[in-house]
């Protein structure tokens, strides 16, 4: 299986924490310290409270809450010829953006279980739980 | 205040054209505007309001009114929801002349995807860390709410497909229309897989093109030898993903109550629909979400002819819709509120023209019913409807 591409995030420099967690392997998601409140995707401030968020690791384990074959990708993905998109419904709850690598599209399913690995440069992506 | 009867659509213009490689955008919006204020009996000279929404093509709507020569305008906006702007733009051209400051408010859009693809590019979108970089595309976005769909639903692609029949065959009746071949069920579960589970026949088309609509008080509609169409209720609504996005309800189910409630019709009084479908899934869960049938139910509710003008239950996108005829600047809601404009006048296409039509619903979206969207419902009545 081909390896799928790393495109370069842009790293907005209130978010140092996420990325410096990201190229340790461990995954974060924002918490708010006022209303406990877990925060998809990471920002600064509380969208619901305003107060400032901070980052708390969690297990980096979730199943497939939806997903799609993308067989027409563009920019950084021109060059291969599918990239399956998800959801991802971490065990702690928030529903994240990803892609699921190492695994035959055909056998992606809503409710499969999945484990995070992080990219070359510190992209959440995730493979099935089982696959060690 | 409502906007309840409190303006008039009396001009409306779709550009003929789905292709223009030698055109520019403000070449395609003064062809509209031009088109739509004669169609109303109107003139430059008359018009005290402008809706323009052109950032994302590096036209502001100061260049354009400039270049128009519209002018001394009285009100301006340049709302951008994505396709959903027109219809968003229109309510507040309704505010506007009901609170009296202004009385005949142009709406306009045009655009050149196909022959110009490239736009300006975006600046710090706060979520592209997070979702562009994955590879997203605007047809994998509604694949994740089209698969959760599925899902949750048991809804089968050769029901998505039935949408796609019904404006395919009403688009064999549109000789401006992209596309004008009726397709079968299974020619649109065979066609290529985009992103599944969507396949390209359940995708709109791309054009170049644009519309325009000129909507002005009860005082100046009387003045004028056209039909007019009454705005009778108006509804949006932003829909924020949040931290557990919900893939199956959109905008709509905020946007639809309060343009009924606004209009003081409900469901069953519409005659027919003029639904955003930039892809199969869009029209299903907007039928679920504004109430034509119950969550989960929009597959079954399409199988049997439902959509087919002129006599299914629910006649919809009689002109091909954004899956067959036109969907210029990748922006649907203009197209579609022209055709319920048509409907209303009579002056549909004879085959698909639904036979005493009083009121008809328009819904749009922007954005992607994946991730964010907004969502705008008008509700439009016939001259006479009081």
């Amino acid at each position: 299986m081909t390896e799928l591409p790393s495109p370069e995030p842009r790293r907005d420099p209130s978010l140092s924490g996420y990325w410096a967690a990201a190229a340790e392997g461990i995954v974060t998601v924002s918490r708010c310290p006022t209303c406990a409140e877990l925060v998809w995707y990471p920002r600064a401030r509380c969208p619901r409270c305003t107060g400032l968020l901070e980052l708390v690791p969690v297990s980096g384990t979730g199943t497939v809450y939806s997903f799609t074959v993308n067989r027409r990708p563009a920019g950084a993905y021109k060059e291969v010829d599918a990239v399956v998109i998800a959801y991802v419904e971490l065990a702690e709850g928030p529903r994240v953006m990803t892609n699921l690598v190492g695994l035959d599209p055909g056998e992606v399913r809503i409710g499969l279980p999945v484990r995070a690995v992080h990219s070359p440069t510190g992209l959440l992506r995730f493979t099935a739980a089982g696959d060690e | 205040m409502t906007v309840r009867g409190a303006a008039v659509i009396v001009g409306a213009y779709e550009h003929p054209a789905r292709v223009i490689p030698e055109g520019t955008v403000p070449g395609v919006v003064a062809e509209v505007v031009h088109g739509a204020l004669a169609d109303a009996g109107l003139g430059i000279a008359d018009v005290d309001g402008f809706c323009y929404a052109g950032v994302h093509q590096g036209i502001n709507l100061v260049t354009m009114a400039d270049f128009l020569g519209l002018g001394p305008l009285r009100y301006h906006e340049s709302t951008d929801t994505g396709g959903a702007s027109y219809l968003t733009q229109v309510g507040h051209a309704a505010a506007a002349i009901a609170a009296g400051r202004c009385s005949v408010v142009l709406v306009a859009m045009g655009g050149l995807p196909r022959s110009r693809p490239a736009r300006p590019a975006s600046g710090d979108v706060p979520h592209a860390d997070f979702e562009d970089i994955y590879g997203l595309t605007q047809p994998a976005a509604y694949a994740l709410a089209a698969q959760r769909h599925m899902f949750e639903f048991g809804t089968t692609g050769a029901q998505l497909a039935q949408v796609r029949v019904a404006a395919a065959h009403h688009a064999q009746f549109n000789p401006n229309a992209l596309y004008r071949k009726p397709v079968t069920v299974e020619e649109v579960v065979e066609s290529p897989l985009v992103s599944d589970p969507l396949h390209r026949l359940d995708c709109c088309v791309t054009t170049d093109g644009g519309g325009a609509v000129v909507v002005v008080s009860p005082e100046v509609a009387r003045e004028l030898p056209r039909r007019g169409v009454r705005v009778l209720g108006h509804g949006e609504a932003i829909k924020r993903p949040g931290t557990s996005i919900d893939l199956t309800t959109s905008a709509a189910a905020v946007s639809g109550p309060r343009a009924f409630e606004e209009a003081r019709v409900s469901v069953g009084d519409i005659d027919m629909v003029s639904l955003y479908d930039s892809f199969t899934i869009t029209v299903l869960m907007s039928l679920e979400d504004l109430g034509f049938c119950a969550k989960g139910e929009g597959g079954r509710f399409v199988e049997d002819g439902a959509l087919l003008a002129p006599h299914g239950a629910l006649p919809f996108n009689t002109d091909g819709g954004g899956l067959c005829n036109n969907h210029p600047d990748r922006r649907g809601g203009m197209i579609r509120m022209i055709e319920a404009v048509r409907q209303l006048r009579s002056e549909a296409a004879p085959q698909v023209q639904v036979a005493d039509c009083e009121l008809a619903l328009v819904q749009a979206h922007g954005h992607a019913l994946g991730t964010r969207s907004a969502a705008a419902t008008l509700i439009l009545g016939r001259e006479d409807v009081r």
